[in-house]
Parts: structure tokens; sequence; C-alpha cells
């Protein structure tokens, strides 16, 4: 599905990703956990396309394609999704039209037939009782005046409507309460399946409970310095990451 | 060189049968005209707009010449007026004469009557501004609009003005808006080719009239247009004006208002979304001279290519005016590196019993919301199209005249989708 090799790449010229190398196969959930710093943010940014985030050296390959080369649009519509850190509000932009666009946007690239306004809506609606979004949510403009929580919730929803290959999740737990915690992590596990895979990056082991990853690995300084089961995430909770940098220096 | 119009002195027109006060006051409007000159960007009003290209031309009036033109509102209004070239084409109008409490007419049959000689020319200033005193001496013909007292029309009135072939119009209107009666008018300018229209309507609303005034200037992309609304509010009255400005070549839109009467309210709004090398000068002036009266003004500009744009606002609050309650927002997006926007808001407060504040902002478009919508699959020139649509929607959404919404946001669709210009 993901073959990340050697992949050198920063922002502003500042280089970030040291050399990361990361496969994530069909069907996988991996976490990605690390200090801050540690380039977490910019290696779901450098995927997901995001402008002046650039990959200096090393290649990602999705699917057989060399994902850096394809705009932010394309990669969407080979099915890869961000659900991002911090979502932005975006006034005047009717979330569920915004929505239907996209949905359709990508349908088009994939030649499936597009959803009308009544299908849509029917999609919609099932998806937002599995994250529990008020249907109010839908006629307002995208993230605007949500609270902190329904925006991860709404990135959540349209993962769930936009029903992604590849999905990315950027701190999705991050300044989240318990409920909406597990509320964030049932979408994840619905989309869990032998086709859909997953990326989890996050500072905390706790998401981690609810969504039970495949593969835990532990960046630091730009690199993966470590990886194994779900069983490494308790331990980092238990002794921190300071074990793993002292590890990573003695090995130098 | 000079030009032939700048070295003509102006003659006033006549309409057979023009009562003599008309007479007296076209007679005056030429002499100030011809007194005053064209303006220049040497007048502070006037610093960014350069009419010379527009006085170069030897222009025609022709009012023979068009197509037998066809509204973009098909039967939704109430009643609709349409003048190719500043004249009445009467079998393409319809009047609505039929509804108690309403009177329309075209302004050269309306002279007669009571409230064109109490209201014709009492408003718009043809001392002062020079292409006021134009139309005022040259007008040939326009729109009567008379609501009786306690009329609430329904629905929404239709004057559409088309330009054509090196024409020059001078469309005069005049809507009076009777004593807590309710009226929506709607005043478009279309047209094809290079021509010039200068329209002077005169806006009264009376004790307690709510009163919805939209202008929407859609002009060929070659034409000239300068247009004055000039707004009479009384005692308790409600006034919604809104000003769409997208066609044009050279534009120059003035709207006016002074509050005469205690307790009036004013919302006052503006769109203008220009590109290639359109030019749209936006000159507003808010007048409180009552008390208790308060304005709310949003004008949103959208500039791509090398379009250039201004907004020019003025406030007065007058020394009687305590209570005033004023709000002056101007916010531009600006689409390209060479397109300019011009932002002046001006305050002038003279007394200090009041809440007034104004703002200005020119930004280009959120390169993170661009971001977001292309990461879930929208392509850039449409994720770009809708946020551009997004900034105008707070505009365009809020006119309540559904026909009128509809129609701006399609011209609007039209014109984001680039390559339409020139």
């Amino acid at each position: 599905m993901l073959d990340i090799k050697n992949l050198h790449a920063g922002i502003d010229g500042k280089e970030i990703l040291k050399g990361l190398t990361l496969h994530v196969g069909v069907g996988e959930v991996h976490a990605i956990m690390g200090p801050n710093g540690s380039g977490k943010s910019t290696l779901a940014n450098v995927l997901a396309g995001r402008p002046k985030y650039a990959a200096t050296s090393g290649s990602v390959t999705y699917e057989g394609k060399d994902l850096l080369a394809l705009p932010a649009e394309e990669r969407a519509r080979e099915g890869v999704f961000l659900a991002m850190q911090y979502p932005v509000e975006i006034p005047g932009v009717n979330n569920i039209y915004f929505l239907k666009a996209a949905l359709n946007s990508i349908r088009k690239h994939q030649g499936i037939e597009e959803l009308d306004a009544m299908e849509f809506l029917q999609l919609a609606r099932e998806k937002m009782k599995l994250v529990e979004l008020d249907e109010a949510f839908m006629n307002r403009s995208v993230n605007e005046g949500f609270s902190g929580g329904e925006k991860k919730r709404n990135e959540i929803f349209q993962m769930a409507v936009l029903d992604p290959k590849l999905a990315i999740l950027d701190e999705t737990d991050s300044g989240l309460d318990i409920d909406a915690l597990r509320i964030v992590a049932e979408g994840v596990n619905a989309l869990r399946s032998e086709k859909h895979s997953v990326l989890v990056i996050t500072h905390y082991q706790r998401l981690l409970r609810y969504l039970v990853p495949d593969f835990v690995h532990v960046l630091a300084d730009g690199k993966i310095v470590k990886s194994g089961g779900k069983e490494l995430a308790e331990e980092l909770e238990q002794k921190g990451y300071e074990w793993i940098e002292e590890e990573v220096a003695a090995a130098r | 060189m000079s030009s032939i119009l700048e070295e003509r002195l102006v003659e006033p027109c006549h309409i057979d049968g023009e009562p003599d006060r008309v007479r007296r006051i076209r007679a005056q409007a030429a002499e100030r005209f011809n007194a005053l000159g064209w303006p220049t960007m040497r007048l502070e009003e006037w610093k960014y707009t350069s009419l010379t290209s527009l006085t170069n031309i030897d222009w025609k009036t022709d009012p023979s010449k068009g197509d037998d033109p066809v509204s973009p509102f098909g039967d939704r209004p109430i009643a609709e007026l349409i003048f190719v070239n500043g004249a009445l084409r009467a079998n393409r109008s319809t009047l609505a004469n039929e509804h108690p409490g309403i009177r329309i007419l075209p302004m050269r049959e309306a002279m007669e009557s009571e409230s064109f000689a109490q209201h014709f020319a009492r408003y718009a200033d043809y001392e002062k501004h020079a292409l006021t005193a134009l139309n005022t001496a040259l007008w040939q013909d326009g729109a009567f609009i008379e609501i009786a007292p306690g009329t609430a029309v329904e629905g929404f009135i239709h004057l559409l003005f088309i330009g054509d072939d090196a024409a020059a119009s001078h469309p005069r209107n005049l809507i009076v808006a009777g004593r807590g009666s309710q009226i929506t008018v709607v005043e478009s300018f279309l047209g094809k080719g290079t021509y010039f229209t200068n329209a002077v309507t005169e806006v009264v609303a009376g004790d307690g009239a709510v009163v919805d005034h939209y202008k929407f200037e859609n002009e060929s992309l070659q034409a000239f247009h300068i247009g004055t609304v000039q707004i009479h509010q009384e005692r308790a009255s409600n006034v919604a004006s809104r000003t769409i400005a997208i066609g044009g070549g050279l534009v120059r839109n003035e709207i006016n208002v002074a509050l005469t009467g205690e307790g009036a309210s004013l919302s006052m709004e503006g769109l203008f979304v220009l590109s290639g090398k359109q030019h749209v000068d936006n000159h507003t002036v808010i007048d409180h001279v009552a008390p208790h009266c308060d304005s709310l003004e949003l004008f949103k500009g959208i500039l791509d290519e090398n379009a250039r744009g201004i907004f020019d606002g003025r406030i007065i609050v007058e020394p009687d005016a305590v209570k005033t309650s004023s709000r002056q927002t101007n916010r531009n997006l600006l689409l390209s590196e060479t397109a300019i926007v011009d932002s002046k808001p001006s305050l002038e407060i003279h007394n200090d019993d009041v809440k007034c504040n104004h703002g200005s902002t020119i930004g280009q478009l959120d390169e993170e919301a661009l971001f977001y919508l292309r990461a879930r699959g929208i392509g850039e020139e449409d994720a770009r199209n809708l946020l551009v649509y997004a900034f105008a929607s707070e505009i365009v959404e809020r006119m309540k005249i559904d026909a009128v919404r509809e129609n701006v946001g399609k011209a609007l669709f039209a014109r984001l989708g680039r390559g339409e210009t020139q």
C-alpha cells in the first residue's frame, strides 16, 4: 500500500525528516509515536501534499505510484485522506456542499458513478450517526464556530464519507476528552477492514487503547528508531520517551 | 488634444410639455455642468479615477438601436420597465398599475404628478456633482415609482437599462415610498459593446417605510458606467441598499444616503468582483442628520488580474445626530499580484454621543483553506472558486428576493470561472 524509503523532507529548507523508512501493508493499522519536534506532523503533511513541505530525497510509493509527484487533490482522489491536526474554519463554504463536491470528485476520478443530492444526504446521515454529530452541522460553514472536539469529529465524519484507502490521522486525539476520543476511535475502527490502511500519528498512547494498532513505531529526530507491536505503546506510556532517546544516543 | 465633449458646452434637453420647474432645473444643471466641467483626478473625490477615456469619445444618443431586450428575470417581477439606450421599450415593459397603491410610470409621463413636483431633483445634488448635473440636464426617461402610504408590495419591481453601440444615456429614476409602505426595486444594467450610461436614481423613504433597493451593475466590459443612487430617509424608515458591480470597463458607483428623520435605519451593502482591466470606483456617503439613527455598511471587493477597485466611504455624523450608531467595513480579496485596491473609509463625527467604528482589510486567499479543500479531492481551480464565492456569499446570501439572489449568484459563478475576461 505505502512504501516510504529513506525519506528526507522538511519545510522552508529546514530538514525535519532525515531518512525515514516505513512500510504499511494493506489492511494494517500503524501508529507513529514520538516526542514533540520529532517530525510526526511533517510526515503527515508531506504525505498529504501540503504546499511548502518538500521532500529532498528518498521516495514514497503508494499503490505503485510515486505519491510525491501528485498534487494534493490527486492524492485524495487516489484514496489518501489526512485528518488534520488543526482543521481550518472556512466561512461561507457549506459543510455538506463541500463534502458532496469532494466525494463526487473522488468518485469521478475512480470511475464510480457520482451521487445525487438525495443519495449523498442518505450516506451523510448514516455517517453522522457514527461520529455522533448533530445534523445541524451539515448546513453550517466548514468548521466555523465548531469546538475543538467537533472539528475533530468532523474530520472523522469526512473520512467515513470519503472512505479512503489510506487514512492518516495527525494527532486527532490531541485536546479531546474521553468521550470524543472514544467516538473518534470508533469512527476509525468502523473504517478498519482488510482493504483500508490507517496511519495514526500521536503523542500519547491513550487513543491506542481504543484503536489497537498492528504496529507501533517510534519517531525521533526525523527517523524511525524503534518498531514493535502494540505493547511498545504501553511501554512508552510508562517510561516516557527518554529511554528511547538514550538508546538512540548510545547507538551512535 | 482636447475632445469634442470637452470643448462643447452642454445644452439642456427638453421633453415636450415639460413643466417650467423642470425646464428651469435642466437649465441650471447644464450651467453647473459647464461651470464644473468633467471631474478630474485633481479633485479629492476623483483622485483614483480618470474620465479621460470617456470624454475622448464622441457619444451619440440613438435610442432606436439595439435588439429587443430579454429580461433576466422572466415573469418574476411584478412590474418591469426596460430601457434601451435610455428609451423605454413599452412593448417589453409591464407597469402593474392594476395593483392598488402602486403607481409606475415612465418619468416623462410622471412630470405633472404631485410627488414628482415635490421630490424630483431635491436630493441628488447637481450643484456640486458634475455627472449628476449632466444627467439632470440631459435625461430623457426613466422610471417613476410611487407607493401609496401603508401599501406593502409583495415581490419586486425591476428596472432594466440596456446599453448598446456607442450610445450615451442618462436614465433618471424617482422612487417615492409613502409613509409605512414597503417596496423592493431592482435596477439592472446590462449591454454590449462600448457605450456610456450615466444614471441617477432618487429614493425617498417616507416615515416608517421599508425600502429594499438593489443595483446590479453587469455592463459590458467595454462600457462606461456612472451611477448615483441618492437615498433620502425620513423618520423610522428602514432602507437596505445593495450594490453589486461585476461588469463595466470604467465604473463609478455613488451611493449617498441622508438619514434625516429620527430612528431611521440603513443597511448598505456592496460587492464588486473585477478582473481584466476593469476599474470600479465605489463612493459612498452616509449622512447622519437626525438623532437615534443607525447605519451598517459592508462593502466587499474581489479583484483579479489587472483590475483596479476603490472603496471610498464617508460617514458624517452631524452635530444634532446624537445617539448615532454606525459601523462601516470594507473587506477586499486580491487574487493576483497585479490587482490593486484602494480602501478609504472615513468618519466625520461632529458630536460626542455616538457609537461609530470603521475598518478595512485587504488580503489574499487563505492558503490553509485552499489546501484543506484540495486535500479532500477538490481541484485547485474549483477550490479557489469555492473560496472566492464564499467570500462573496456573505453579501449574496443575504439578498431576500430569491430571483435576484439566484441571478446574481449565477452571474458571479460565470465571472469566477475565469477566461471570460478580456
